[in-house]
């Protein structure tokens, strides 16, 4: 058993308005950033958890998702792993 | 007809919402907690308006999962009739119990005013009484209130006259100007398959007071009272 890190990146669809994105882009454009062409607004979860292996890890970061952490009717998300550690007995 | 309240940790609607159905002929409201998982006999639930834990993670996201929810999803499942106010809409549709979800509003204003709705469906026991093409005067206060479905749930939720509720101006038209959220087709109420379960942006209890500008709302609570009494007698 190993302790991992798990990045979780919930973003709305790309179909899905996002009001606070297009606040934020209003906010760079008066600060002089006129570069900017889009900004959307999503979320990061860093969660710890214990899993025996990176799959089993993953597998359960991927059903956190689906039942909390994001609303796929409306959302997208992406799950990535970093270095596993030994977890503590 | 007992009708229950629930109330969230950061509900603030719930006595709102006890105040106006006390007032309200033959009620007998009474709150239920979120951890509890015993409805007290409740013939009706209402889920009040507020900020249910905090609205963390996504608004009505984490209530789903306070105990009283098991409760509601059995309550709603047996075609008893269950009311979501702003809020607690939010709670519904995270729960499933109704589809489609709220987004920001799309100004990013969080609006607090008097607005027009007009009533599109009355197969819910809360709408039995109104009339088809209504115009109730309701106070919304929100900040996502913003109704979403992709076109396919859309389309059935049209053909299944699901949409109870829509942004209209005084005079029962619906403008692009009295849809003050953005919410797709200006939904601001709909009902699951069934009817039974209403959810809607919109403050009926807010708006049951003549001396509160409006007592357009109470056709609401006196439609649930008068569906329980024909499904009693």
């Amino acid at each position: 058993m190993s302790v991992w890190l798990g990045r979780v990146t919930v973003v709305l669809k790309a179909s899905v308005n996002d009001p606070q994105g297009l606040a934020v882009l209003d906010g760079l454009h008066a600060m002089g950033h006129a570069e900017v062409e889009q900004v959307r607004v999503g979320k990061h979860l860093d969660v710890r958890l214990q899993a025996d292996s990176s799959e089993q890890a993953k597998e359960r970061l991927r059903q956190m998702c689906d039942a909390l952490l994001a609303n796929t009717l409306i959302e997208t998300y992406t799950v990535e792993l970093g270095a596993p550690e030994e977890a503590a007995e | 007809m007992k009708i229950g309240v629930i109330t969230f940790p950061g509900s603030n609607g719930d006595m709102d919402c006890i105040h106006t159905l006390e007032q309200i002929g033959g009620c007998e409201p009474e709150l239920i907690w979120h951890k509890s998982t015993d409805l007290l006999a409740a013939d009706a639930l209402v889920l009040p308006g507020g900020f249910a834990h905090g609205d963390y993670l996504r608004v009505g996201a984490i209530a789903r999962f306070s105990p009283v929810m098991r409760e509601v999803e059995r309550f709603a499942g047996a075609g008893r009739p269950v009311l979501g106010i702003c809020n607690g809409f939010q709670v519904l549709t995270e729960a499933g119990l109704l589809p489609g979800a709220l987004l920001r509003n799309q100004h990013i204003l969080f609006r607090c005013a008097w607005v027009h709705v007009r009533v599109e469906s009355t197969g819910s026991p809360w709408l039995a009484g109104a009339q088809t093409g209504q115009v109730l005067k309701v106070a919304v206060a929100h900040g996502q209130g913003n109704y979403f479905a992709d076109s396919d749930s859309l389309n059935g939720l049209q053909s299944r006259s699901q949409v109870a509720l829509r942004y209209c101006d005084a005079d029962g038209v619906v403008t692009a100007d009295s849809n003050h959220n953005g919410s797709v087709l200006s939904i601001a109420g709909v009902t699951n398959d069934a009817g039974n379960v209403l959810g809607m942006m919109p403050h009926p209890e807010r708006s049951s007071d003549p001396l509160l500008g409006s007592s357009d709302g109470r056709v609401m609570f006196e439609s649930v009272v008068r569906s329980l009494i024909g499904v009693a007698s």
